[in-house]
């Protein structure tokens, strides 16, 4: 019997069989291209066309911004050369006022030490496990306004430097971090006043976030440029920056609470009634339960909102207030740089720019909301 | 229609304005915060446009400069606002600026009906025509058949379509709503001629891909007299504005630069003697120092000079003088006589 089995398991191997590659169309990068590029007939289509149009884009592209492109030189002859790409010399000639607008070249240390305050101030309180967040953030929230305000207005014994002659970056981030910072506990206030069950207060909230959403930005800023100083009494006038700030603060309020009132509603009332059986008051209740899960659940809204707002700041320009595109776009006009290449090379950097910063806020919304777990994945 | 209520209503809110603003002494006002405060355009290629270190420069920034040393003695003690067409006419009867130089066309309901006072013309411009030069073409009463690229909407085009009638000519309008859409078809050969204020179309030719391929015909078509603005009612301010436009036009008149000026300080040319204070008191009958005109001319220049490197032969743009040469060259820029 124990022969006769030997006997029909000869075929058993004693030893294993080498361990073999996968097939090539299971495994390595020619089944990754099957898989993900030339699946079907159309993915095949639409994967070629795709490729083509790489192939008609970069070259000229590539071409344009490096290869032919202008690197260095005095004035406009250096651009206008025949088959000249980007004229990145006018950047780079201009790249100063890109940054500063026509802040007082001397003072500009004060620029530069607000903004490394700002960043020393922020990146910690962005890096969850730094420790200290209470006084980091009183730092970021109470003491640095104050100290930035007086660098860059030059208050306390330094020159004082009109906001006419601020411009380019600085104006940008003032205005974004400005709105962004003032527009949000005014978002959270102005949502729970309109979930309020106090009438007026109620009342309030909704005439509030409808008008500013009913109206464009574009018309607040004019009407507050061009309407205003005929409602003044003579030798009364705001500060044209300042005008711009409140209205894009008012204006970003408004859009705030509505995301808000988003996440304020995706609060089931259960957890209202366990605060209340905790006998927590309103305030608390809110500050402990209902806030943090509500705003982590709109965190995407948030950010949404906060870039859309760094861009909406562009709007500035058209009350002569000159941000970081309306710098750019100033300098067109500058005869001594005008060729056919300029606006386009100007254009290109603001645009590098611009994404620099909402790119960033968005990669830093995506870190938030997976250490917060608010997609629900895990 | 909708500008036209628009600028009725700016002009009955500037009257209103005016009754409070006419008595105030606007030298005294600069002199007590000690600046001119200067209202220019938010960018246009020689007339106020950025330099590389982020300074205003241009010829309606220089008149600025102009009234800052003829009050101060001293050029840089101005301050400009940089104002948007709608926003222009606001500032200076809010009191937000003391003059307004910022390539404004001086026309008889801005004049009459703003409660503002034009104080000469520091520039004659007018719409004219830019071809390509391969076109071989010396006037633009050879323009019959051409197809011309306009923006729609605006008096240009009224002017364009009266001009050809006027002259029998046909032409094929190519019309777009924005400037930039006017621009890229023109560079793109989709028109023969392109059409807009001479200053204009000289800085337009710089941006095209090969500038010197393209000239701008002698014929203006239109009056668009360019000047500086102050306010009605502050006749001292009034004045201080318009000579110092006009003492430039006589110095160049009477051949006084930024570099000579010094050394005819003695000249024994009454004429010269008058402008630079060293006979008659024509300075201080306008409430200023003896040597206002010595001052303008001294650091800023005399009209030619300032338009030779602004928007003249010195400066990229090379637009020929022109209309703008003196009157003893056949041009239009003229100044009364100081005596």
């Amino acid at each position: 019997m124990a022969q006769d089995r030997n006997h029909s398991l000869a075929y058993v191997r004693t030893e294993m069989v080498q361990e073999q590659p996968a097939p090539i169309n299971a495994k390595g990068p020619v089944a990754w291209l099957r898989q993900n590029l030339f699946a079907t007939i159309p993915d095949t289509l639409f994967t070629i066309f795709a490729l083509l149009l790489l192939v008609y884009i970069i070259p000229p592209m590539f071409r344009f911004l490096i290869a032919d492109a202008i690197w260095t030189g005095d004035n406009r002859e250096a651009c206008i050369v025949p088959g000249a790409g980007a004229c990145w010399a006018f950047v780079d000639a201009k790249f100063a006022q890109f940054m500063y607008g026509r802040y007082p070249f001397e003072e500009r240390w004060r620029v530069d030490l607000t903004g490394i305050l700002l960043v020393a101030g922020v990146i910690p309180l962005a890096m969850p496990s730094v420790p200290y967040k209470k006084w980091n953030a009183i730092f970021v929230l109470i003491i640095f306004p104050i100290l930035a305000f007086i660098l860059l207005t030059g208050k306390l014994g330094l020159e004082p430097v009109q906001t006419s002659l601020w411009g380019g970056l600085l104006v940008t981030l003032v205005v974004a971090i400005v709105g962004i910072v003032v527009s949000f506990p005014f978002g959270i206030f102005l949502a729970l006043g309109r979930r309020s069950n106090m009438p007026i207060i109620k009342m309030l909230s909704i005439i509030f976030i409808e008008f500013w959403r009913g109206v464009p930005l574009i018309t607040v800023l004019f009407m507050s440029s061009v309407m205003l100083p005929f409602f003044l009494p003579d030798g009364v006038s705001f500060d044209k920056l300042l005008r711009a700030l409140v209205g894009v603060t008012l204006f970003a309020s408004a859009y705030m609470a509505e995301v808000i009132r988003g996440g304020l509603q995706a609060i089931p009332k259960g957890q209202y009634e366990a605060g209340d059986a905790m006998a927590l008051t309103f305030w608390q209740s809110t500050r402990l339960i209902i806030l943090p899960q509500a705003l982590t659940l709109v965190i995407p809204g948030i950010v949404n909102t906060f870039i859309g707002l760094f861009k909406d700041t562009t709007l500035v320009l058209i009350i002569g207030i000159f941000d970081l595109l309306g710098i750019v776009q100033l300098n067109f006009t500058d005869a001594n740089w005008a060729s056919s290449k300029t606006p386009a090379t100007g254009l290109i950097f603001a645009a590098i720019i611009y994404f620099i910063f909402c790119f960033g806020m968005s990669r830093y919304s995506m870190y938030m909301e997976r250490r917060l777990d608010t997609g629900h994945k895990s | 229609m909708k500008t036209k209520i628009f600028t009725g209503m700016l002009a009955s809110a500037a009257l209103a304005l005016s009754a409070s603003t006419a008595s105030a002494a606007t030298l005294d006002d600069v002199k007590a915060k000690g600046f001119v405060q200067c209202g220019v355009s938010t960018g246009l290629a020689g007339f106020s446009a950025p330099d590389d270190a982020g300074e205003w420069s241009g010829i309606d920034v220089e008149y600025c400069r102009g009234i800052a040393a003829a009050v101060f003695g001293d050029p840089t003690k101005v301050k400009f606002t940089a104002l948007t067409a709608k926003e222009r006419f606001t500032a200076l009867q809010s009191g937000e600026i003391d003059v307004l130089s910022r390539n404004t066309t001086w026309t008889m309901s801005r004049d009459t009906q703003l409660g503002l006072n034009f104080a000469g013309v520091n520039y004659y411009d007018g719409q004219g025509f830019m071809v390509r030069k391969a076109l071989g073409l010396n006037s633009a009463l050879e323009l019959s058949g051409a197809s011309v690229c306009v923006q729609t909407g605006t008096t240009t085009e009224l002017n364009l379509t009266d001009y050809f009638k006027a002259n029998n000519m046909e032409y094929k309008p190519v019309v777009f709503e924005k400037l930039e859409e006017v621009n890229a078809a023109y560079a793109a050969n989709r028109c023969d001629v392109y059409t807009t204020d001479a200053s204009g179309l000289y800085s337009i030719r710089l941006t095209l891909e090969d500038p010197d391929a393209h000239t701008v015909l002698p014929e203006i078509i239109s009056k668009e007299p360019l000047g500086p603005v102050v306010r009605q009612g502050d006749d001292q301010w009034f004045n201080i504005a318009k000579w110092t436009h006009n003492a430039m036009v006589n110095a160049e008149e009477l051949g006084l630069t930024s570099e000579n000026v010094d050394l005819e300080k003695d000249s024994d040319n009454p004429n010269i003697k008058r402008l630079l204070g060293a006979e008659g008191d024509f300075g201080e009958s306008i409430g200023l120092s003896a040597d206002w005109a010595y001052n303008i001319i001294k650091t800023v220049g005399n009209y030619g000079e300032v338009f030779d490197r602004t928007v003249g032969a010195g400066s990229p743009l090379k637009i020929e003088r022109g209309t703008n040469a003196l009157w003893s060259d056949g041009g239009l820029q003229y100044a009364p006589p100081v005596r």
